[in-house]
């Protein structure tokens, strides 16, 4: 009886779980400024994950360039070539790949930062708070981008590093906002319950605190995201970023270093600022789009 | 020592005081309470009579800015200045809790179920799916369809709730419940329910029951005796129908008579209140505290405060009982 009662509560947990997903896509796919947001990432993770298959990379050898310098745009080379005579369809594909991985690492990176400080902050309160809410003012008010720069300049050029700077500059408002909802959650009823069952700190944050400020986190998320690339893209256009690897803001860097718009070569230029554009467009827009499902608030009706 | 004659819980001369804004106030302000095992003590009194705060004293469970003074014994642990992992293990496995308005006490993002059997496993050393079997076994001693463990609290009603709330109580098999406000906000027949259950649970488990409210009809059901606070000290305490019948401390009378009584339609019409409202804790009447609202308030009232004293079969604190006795 016990047995069967079990197989037939999982089975009616799975297809409400279903459900419960088909009911938030339905809604997603209901709004048009998130379908459309996630068309463009879908092309643009497409092609990152193709890039190598797309755009290999003996294509970008430095020495044997398939083109002249600076061509425009042919039939040969869909959007002309840089000054090495690459093709910059090719350099724009592979530097989706760092564009984004560095974005999702940073992101991971300044998420995982913001949610540690603001749950101890809230949780714990007292000094603890005092001292990390002090702490993440600091990183609010020191200007952001000098701050970036100047952690990148010292902790020298790598993929990892710059994620590390841009993950280091972008976790205050996280934590601002994961705080303010810990306060409220742990004066909730269920948490004095846990603790009268006797749960330890650490069990409540995991089990009571952290589910209920997961959406929230995840909303946040999306909006990092778009802030690390387009940051990925400033220190790289700065020349802070890996010089080994190609990516949106180095070939706008190199395309400024040339005078591409001086030469006209606007082929060169507006490809990767446009690449920048769309992605952050399609982040903010399945911001929004995630925003309006978990808050029905804001729904129209 | 303590279990051999069967005592569970030893509350001796509790303080307990609030810290705000730099002024101490006591909520509990010498209590002394016994509890054996099997035992139904309810306590009742006004809102802010100092119910809660002893209840949550019990299990350690009280805010930073409150001190506690003397001593909480719940079998051979001291709970006033225990250790937080000493407290931990006490919570549940010793002293459980069946939490006022039980719509808030369940974490709404997780299934009912699981919040179950997160009790179960804190306390004991059991597999996942042994702990689900229990909880299984437990939500259909309280009378609810296993199958529901799977179930978001939104999707229970009310009574459902406080049904689960009670099998989470049962969960480590505590000898000792402490009900808060147990039937606050459910209607006449649901609480009529939650009240027979508790009852019941109480003679299959030799449970103790220790229920908070402010409703006396909850107590007349459940409860073997009584102790009324008010001002953070027991006024009256004594055997549940007798209190409930022939009270004798002024507040409990007034407190039995704002009750309507069934087939007298005088009383329902304009039950008897109380006028004015329970003293600040901080600035405590001289005398007994309750002689500004007493109606039968005289000479030694408002200065000598009186001492809970044995009469009878009762305990009272009243100059007024004192005299009667004498008399």
């Amino acid at each position: 009886m016990s047995a069967q009662a079990t197989r037939s509560a999982r089975s009616v947990r799975l297809t409400r779980r279903i459900e419960a997903f088909k009911s938030s896509a339905r809604l997603f796919a209901s709004n048009r400024m998130g379908v459309a947001g996630l068309a463009i990432l879908t092309v643009f993770v497409i092609l990152a994950l193709f890039a190598d298959v797309l755009a290999p990379e003996s294509r970008l050898s430095v020495t044997h360039a398939p083109g002249a310098p600076l061509e425009p745009p042919s039939a040969q080379f869909w959007l002309g070539t840089d000054e090495l005579g690459r093709s910059v369809l090719d350099l724009v594909i592979q530097g989706s790949q760092i564009s984004l991985l560095v974005g999702f690492l940073a992101t991971a990176i300044s998420i995982l930062i913001g949610a540690l400080v603001g749950i101890t902050a809230g949780y714990f309160g007292g000094w603890t708070d005092v001292i990390l809410m002090r702490l993440t003012d600091w990183f609010l008010v020191v200007p952001f981008l000098p701050l970036a720069i100047v952690l990148a300049a010292l902790l020298g050029r790598g993929l990892f590093v710059i994620a590390f700077v841009i993950g280091i500059v972008t976790w205050p408002g996280t934590a601002r906002v994961v705080r303010a909802q810990v306060l409220t959650l742990k004066e909730r009823p269920y948490v004095e319950r846990a603790r009268a069952l006797g749960a330890s700190d650490r069990q409540i944050i995991g089990r009571h605190i952290l589910p209920n400020v997961f959406p929230l986190i995840f909303a946040n998320t999306i909006l990092v995201v778009a802030v690390a690339i387009l940051t990925e893209a400033t220190l790289s256009f700065l020349g802070l970023g890996d010089p080994f690897s190609v990516s949106w803001g180095s070939i706008l860097e190199s395309a400024f270093a040339e005078g591409a718009i001086s030469l006209g070569a606007w082929w060169y230029l507006v490809p990767p600022g446009l690449c920048i554009v769309l992605v952050v467009l399609g982040f903010t827009m399945c911001g929004y789009a995630f925003d309006e499902i978990l808050d029905p608030r804001l729904r129209e009706r | 020592m303590n279990e051999a004659n069967g005592t569970l819980l030893e509350i001796e001369n509790l303080r307990v005081l609030y810290e705000v804004r730099g002024v101490r106030a006591p909520a509990v302000d010498g209590v002394d309470l016994t509890l054996r095992a099997g035992d139904a003590l309810g306590l009742a009194g006004e809102s802010g009579c100092g119910k809660s705060t002893l209840a949550l004293a019990c299990l350690g469970l009280l805010p930073r800015n409150a001190t506690v003074e003397g001593s909480i014994r719940f079998l051979d642990t001291e709970v006033v200045g225990a250790k937080p992992g000493r407290l931990r293990a006490l919570r549940w496995a010793g002293i459980s809790m069946v939490f006022q308005g039980a719509m808030n006490a369940f974490n709404p993002v997780r299934r009912v179920g699981d919040q179950v059997v997160e009790a179960i496993l804190l306390h004991e050393g059991v597999s996942r799916s042994e702990a689900r079997s229990r909880m299984q076994e437990l939500f259909e001693h309280v009378g609810i369809a296993p199958r529901r463990a799977a179930d978001y609290p939104h999707e229970f009603s009310g009574g459902m709730r406080q049904r689960v709330m009670i099998a989470m109580a049962l969960a480590c098999d505590p000898p000792l419940v402490i009900a808060d406000e147990p039937t606050t906000a459910l209607d006449v027949m649901i609480q009529a329910q939650i009240l027979n259950l508790l009852a019941q649970l109480r003679e299959e488990r030799n449970l103790a029951l220790l229920v908070i409210t402010h409703d006396l009809s909850v107590l007349a059901q459940v409860t073997d005796r009584v102790a009324v606070m008010y001002a953070g000290r027991i006024v009256e305490e004594g055997s549940a129908t007798e209190l409930l019948t022939t009270p004798r401390h002024p507040y409990t009378k007034s407190l039995v008579s704002a009750f309507p009584v069934v087939g007298d339609p005088a009383s329902r019409g304009i039950p008897a209140g109380l006028p004015g409202d329970p003293p600040d804790p901080a600035a405590r009447p001289p005398g007994c505290a309750f002689h500004p609202r007493c109606p039968a308030a005289f000479e030694p009232c408002d200065t000598i405060d009186p001492v809970l004293e044995r009469h009878g079969s009762r305990l009272a604190a009243c100059h007024l009982v004192a005299e009667e006795e004498e008399a």
